[in-house]
């Protein structure tokens, strides 16, 4: 029971953010890239001003999946390094975020290469 | 008979509110779906590598999904789901892939500089350059408060 009500949020929270951009794109016809940065900036908030936590604490995966998890992410690792130093304060946010940069380039690499476009040639 | 004006009105009012609703809830049904993907994983791995912390199982996480991502995206399925799907196959992580892997894959023709490195990042490249100076302006603010 704990467990299907624990994917029961995740469903819910995960659903939510993304019913949450699909009326953005009805309603003002944002392309995906406004999106991905829309709700990028909204994680960022949420980590900046300690309400993440809450997020996550109650949608698991379903907060961290969408790319708002991904802003708070960046947030967290620049707060974190910021108790550090000016330099770490700096560079930490990028360096939070790095497992999933690296996978998207070398994915993006590895994939571009081997498969076919699939427009035609003109 | 109802004049051109009417028409408009009446069309406005009935026909894309059931389209609306429609991409909404497929947003909303796939969106959910790809997350407990995602949270099936988390538990999955918490299971299998113990000696992960639960940071680490996150990334993993991340990275799965990215991959899985990038792998339905280079089949082409993961475009025909976004014909239906909407934001709820762009919102999550593995939009967030899609929109790099497909392009690479689209201009690879072009070469490996121009073709596949540069256009990787048409759409992913404001996602990065704002994430960045968002980390920044966090960073900074938030050293200032720790300063005083």
């Amino acid at each position: 029971m704990e467990i299907f009500l624990m994917y029961l949020r995740v469903f819910v929270t995960g659903g939510l953010f993304c019913l949450l951009g699909q009326i953005l794109i009805n309603k003002t016809k944002m392309t995906s890239a406004r999106i991905l940065v829309f709700f990028l900036s909204i994680g960022v908030i949420l980590e900046a001003t300690g309400a993440w936590i809450y997020v996550e604490g109650f949608g698991g995966s379903g907060a961290t999946i969408p790319i708002v998890g991904f802003g708070a992410n960046l947030a967290r690792g620049a707060i974190h390094g910021a108790k550090i130093g000016i330099l770490p304060a700096l560079t930490m946010g990028l360096e939070s975020v790095a497992g999933g940069l690296t996978a998207v380039i070398i994915f993006g690499l590895i994939f571009g290469l081997i498969v076919k476009s699939r427009t035609k040639k003109m | 008979m109802m004049n051109k004006e009417e028409y408009k009105k009446h069309v406005s009012k009935t026909c894309p509110k059931t389209k609306e609703l429609r991409t909404m809830i497929l947003a909303f049904l796939v969106g959910g779906t790809i997350c407990m993907i995602g949270e099936g994983f988390n538990d999955l791995y918490t299971e299998v590598i113990p000696t992960f912390n639960s940071i680490q199982v996150s990334q993993l996480v991340t990275i799965t999904m990215i991959f899985l991502g990038s792998l339905f995206t280079a089949l082409g399925l993961y475009d025909k789901l976004g014909r239906h799907a909407g934001a709820g196959s762009i919102i999550p992580i593995t939009g967030f892939a899609n929109s790099v892997v497909s392009p690479a894959v689209e201009f690879n023709r072009e070469g490996l500089f121009y073709g596949i490195m540069s256009n990787m990042f048409v759409v992913a490249g404001p996602v990065i350059v704002s994430g960045v100076a968002w980390s920044v302006i966090v960073g900074i603010i938030y050293f200032i408060i720790g300063a005083v």
